[in-house]
């Protein structure tokens, strides 16, 4: 699969544990902020301003530079009606767009399904992590969880090289072979095969990277690294999807969440720099979003599961802004001494899949929703 | 060559455990066929060291409010039972009445639901049926707490019909309806404070507790209904006894049973198997072992074509390379990590997908997950300091002549003894060829992590790496 255009891909950063939208996007002009979050805030001074009202978290350093180039969407208050506040079962929500029954299938399983109903590609959705996000899964979808670039791929613990190479022509011949009348062997030794062909695929995409960026050691800009390696080696791959965390802040909010918004920006601050070297600023979007944000008050040392939360979309091809209204901490306006959700994550869905991949919507957000323009057209 | 009563009993231990290494093999072989069958039955004593010694070694283990812990305390107990049956009727039932961590956010519920299904798993299916309709976690799974004499919720009363016994197409919304009306004050006894414990989302100060079963007679619709043409004054009992006497319920549980026990695809001679697990049911008064016996003995089971009929689940696999290897007989660090493995195969313990649990048989390969499979077994089977594989090694040497094995007598002593595993003629051509690469293993005199050893640990690798190691 050569093309000379690049089609356009969507790259998800994941944040996983329940990102503090309150200490994300700070509402620093607002007093009744620091009356309930007396201990567990970000003082005036320290604050990263957006605008007079809002600003950022002091590590989204990397987060702002963008901002100002206007790169950086931020969708305010986004969730969904009845909040649950069960990781699990938010995220399921999040990956299967159903937020009142219980899903079986991955929106962004569905959307690769759409793209490539063939199943020609075997690289159109890529996991880098491992374990398939339920985002990304999708009966008859094949998609490759890579857990470590440099090293995916079978028998991975088998360190001498020769010997590996021998185990892998071994199975490759075991899988090649006819399977005779049983289907079952047939879709084993069809699977075995795409597995190694992936893995022949990807594993040429450091090889052919060259960049100056420099990466951080943490696994996220490792990950996300792993990412431009193979949006870059032009596989065909549509959908690249990561996760962080845990930003299950319960305790000791102020350090841990500061270390992980660090790795975040800078993660996004080098694919960002990275894409612009190649010339590809405008032919990847990123997502980042969370299961749920936090209480409005916090606990003396951390916060506890909230409701409504922050997602941003990034990219050369965004239209940078506010979108939506940030929820009021009117007591009036809580939900159970949470955030109310003001915006259906399954609008932003809708727009990432209308108008950045050209994809029909409705079927796969389970419905119709109306979307904010996210996208330069 | 071997035995028909090795092959035959290897393919039981799979079906009614997680496969059996040769030791296991060779004492339920003393017992023969029948003896074998009745001792998977009626498990005695598992063996499992004590939950409190357990909980010294992991303390992630003591609190079991947390997922991760408790998924890797069940497969630990798998893994060390020496009654598999019951380990594997539990993970037959979490399938079918699928209770997933995700809404309950408390797997000290979810375990003891599992050790109702040990309990009573293999009991009488009316029975069983009352304890789930009994169960915490089956209550708040499916909003029985929300169903009220006053307002009726019908999730449970629809999925008892739908998914749990008869099957849709035989019963009609009106019968939902009743169903419904009869488990109405079938709640919680603990709820009000488990929710405040839920909202604070703390396990302090003292840890989660279990929630516990309470019937509230106040909130329970006593008027009468009507129940799959039965009219009367139901309550959940009346519904279970009528709910069972059905053709549908026998045909569903049987099916079930077969799918799960016997072979994923259902072939005419498996059909009739399947009828005959339903008179059983009727006539042993729904007894959920007596079904299994008459499964266990029957000439379909014991046929070739029931043989590899299944492809293994990914708690299968995991914990059968396990006891295959003999690794984690006691608690041991980086157990959880290998519980992950499961998730990452697509069966994470405790976490069904939804209530319709989870797609078997061929739904269980993908390309990430098969790699992950391939990826495991072969690593665990493949390291020759696991005690597991130094006894293949020994019975390997034991079984040559003066210690030396050609090509073909390494492929297929492994073969053997992972199994018998049976592969096609390509397969094991490709295992004789691989194992030629270096000529005849000369095993005697064998030193631990030797040459020798580490060439029996590469067959190993490969074989379990093969498309048929991922059958059952």
């Amino acid at each position: 699969m050569t093309t000379t255009k690049r089609e356009k891909s969507l790259i998800v950063i994941q944040l996983s544990g329940g990102n503090d939208y309150l200490n994300t996007v700070v509402p620093y002009s607002e007093g009744k902020y620091y009356d309930y979050r007396s201990t567990v805030n970000i003082p005036q001074d320290k604050v990263i301003p957006i605008d007079d009202r809002y600003g950022f978290n002091p590590s989204m350093g990397p987060v702002k530079f963008l901002w100002d180039e206007r790169k950086v969407a931020i969708i305010n208050g986004i969730g969904y009606q009845n909040p649950n506040r069960s990781h699990f079962r938010s995220m399921d929500i999040w990956h299967t767009a159903e937020p009142d029954s219980i899903g079986k299938e991955g929106w962004l399983g569905r959307a690769i399904r759409d793209i490539d109903p063939l199943g020609e590609n075997v690289l159109t959705g890529i996991n880098f992590g491992r374990g398939l996000p339920r985002a990304l899964a999708c009966p008859g979808v094949s998609v490759a969880s890579v857990g470590d670039l440099d090293t995916y791929g079978l028998f991975p613990d088998v360190q001498d090289e020769e010997l590996r190479m021998f185990t892998l022509e071994a199975f490759s011949k075991m899988y090649g072979g006819a399977a005779g009348r049983d289907p079952v062997m047939e879709l084993l030794g069809q699977t075995g095969q795409d597995a190694l062909q992936g893995a022949d695929i990807l594993r040429t995409a450091p090889a052919m990277y060259k960049s100056s960026v420099e990466y951080g050691p943490d696994s996220l800009a490792q990950n996300v690294k792993s990412i431009s390696q193979v949006f870059h080696a032009n596989l065909g791959a549509k959908i690249l999807y990561t996760q962080h965390g845990p930003f299950d802040t319960h305790s000791g909010e102020l350090l841990s969440h500061a270390k992980l918004w660090d790795e975040v920006a800078g993660a996004i601050g080098c694919l960002m720099d990275d894409l612009k070297e190649h010339g590809t600023e405008d032919d990847a979007s990123i997502l980042v979003f969370s299961e749920f944000g936090r209480r409005i008050q916090d606990n003396g040392s951390g916060s506890d599961h909230g409701s409504a939360g922050v997602a941003f979309m990034i990219g050369g091809a965004v239209n940078g802004g506010m979108y939506g209204e940030y929820p009021s901490l009117a007591e009036a306006e809580q939900i159970d001494g949470d955030l109310r959700a003001n915006n259906d994550f399954r609008s932003v869905y809708t727009g990432i899949l209308e108008d950045w991949m050209g994809l029909d919507a409705a079927p796969i957000v389970n419905g119709q929703f109306e979307k904010f323009d996210l996208f330069k057209s | 060559m071997i035995s028909n009563d090795t092959a035959l009993m290897a393919h039981l231990l799979r079906r009614a455990g997680f496969g059996a290494n040769r030791n296991e093999l060779e004492e339920y072989l003393a017992m023969g066929y029948d003896g074998a069958v009745e001792a998977l039955l009626n498990p005695s004593d598992p063996g499992n060291m004590p939950d409190d010694l357990i909980r010294r070694y992991h303390v992630e283990q003591s609190e079991l409010r947390d997922l991760a812990g408790s998924a890797a305390y069940w497969m630990y107990r798998m893994i060390s039972t020496s009654c598999p049956m019951e380990e594997k009727t539990a993970l037959f039932w979490h399938g079918l009445f699928a209770t997933g961590y995700a809404k309950l956010n408390q797997a000290r519920s979810l375990l003891n639901q599992v050790e109702m299904f040990r309990r009573s798993g293999l009991g009488s299916f009316e029975e069983l049926l009352v304890e789930l309709s009994k169960d915490p976690a089956m209550i708040v799974w499916l909003d029985n707490n929300e169903n009220h004499g006053t307002a009726i919720n019908e999730n449970y009363g629809r999925e008892l019909l739908e998914l749990f016994s008869m099957g849709i197409g035989n019963y009609s919304e009106d019968d939902i309806k009743g169903c419904a009306r009869a488990f109405t004050g079938w709640t919680l006894g603990n709820a009000e404070y488990m929710s405040i414990r839920a909202s604070k989302d703390s396990i302090w100060p003292y840890g989660r507790i279990a929630w516990h079963f309470d019937y509230r007679e106040e909130d329970h619709d006593d008027g009468e209904k009507t129940f799959l043409g039965e009219t009367g004054n139901f309550n959940g009992e009346d519904i279970i006894a009528i709910i069972v006497k059905q053709e549908s319920t026998a045909r569903f549980v049987a099916t079930r049973l077969f799918q799960f026990f016997a072979a994923d695809v259902i072939t005419e001679a498996g059909e009739k198997t399947i009828e005959e697990m339903m008179a059983t049911y009727f006539s042993s008064g729904y007894e959920i072992r007596d079904m299994l016996r008459t499964l266990f003995h029957s000439d379909y089971f014991k046929s070739e074509e029931a043989r590899f009929a299944r492809v293994k689940g990914p708690v299968e696999m995991v914990v059968g390379a396990i006891r295959m290897a003999g690794n984690y007989q006691n608690p041991a660090l980086g157990i959880e990590k290998v519980s992950n493995t499961m998730l990452y195969m697509g069966q994470g313990l405790l976490q069904p997908p939804t209530v319709e649990g989870w797609h078997e048989g061929s739904e269980w390969i993908d390309s990430g997950a098969l790699v992950e499979r391939v990826n495991f077994a072969a690593k665990e089977l493949s390291d020759v300091s696991s005690p597991g594989v130094r006894s293949i090694i020994h019975r390997l040497e034991a079984g040559a002549d003066q210690g030396v094995l050609d090509p073909a007598d390494l492929a297929d002593g492994c073969l053997d003894l992972l199994g018998p595993i049976e592969v096609s003629e390509e397969t094991r051509s490709v295992l004789v060829e691989y194992a030629a690469r270096q000529g005849d293993l000369d095993l005697s005199g064998h030193q631990p992590g030797d040459e020798a050893e580490k060439r029996v640990g590469n067959m190993l690798r490969l074989v379990a790496a093969t498309r048929e190691y991922q059958l059952a």
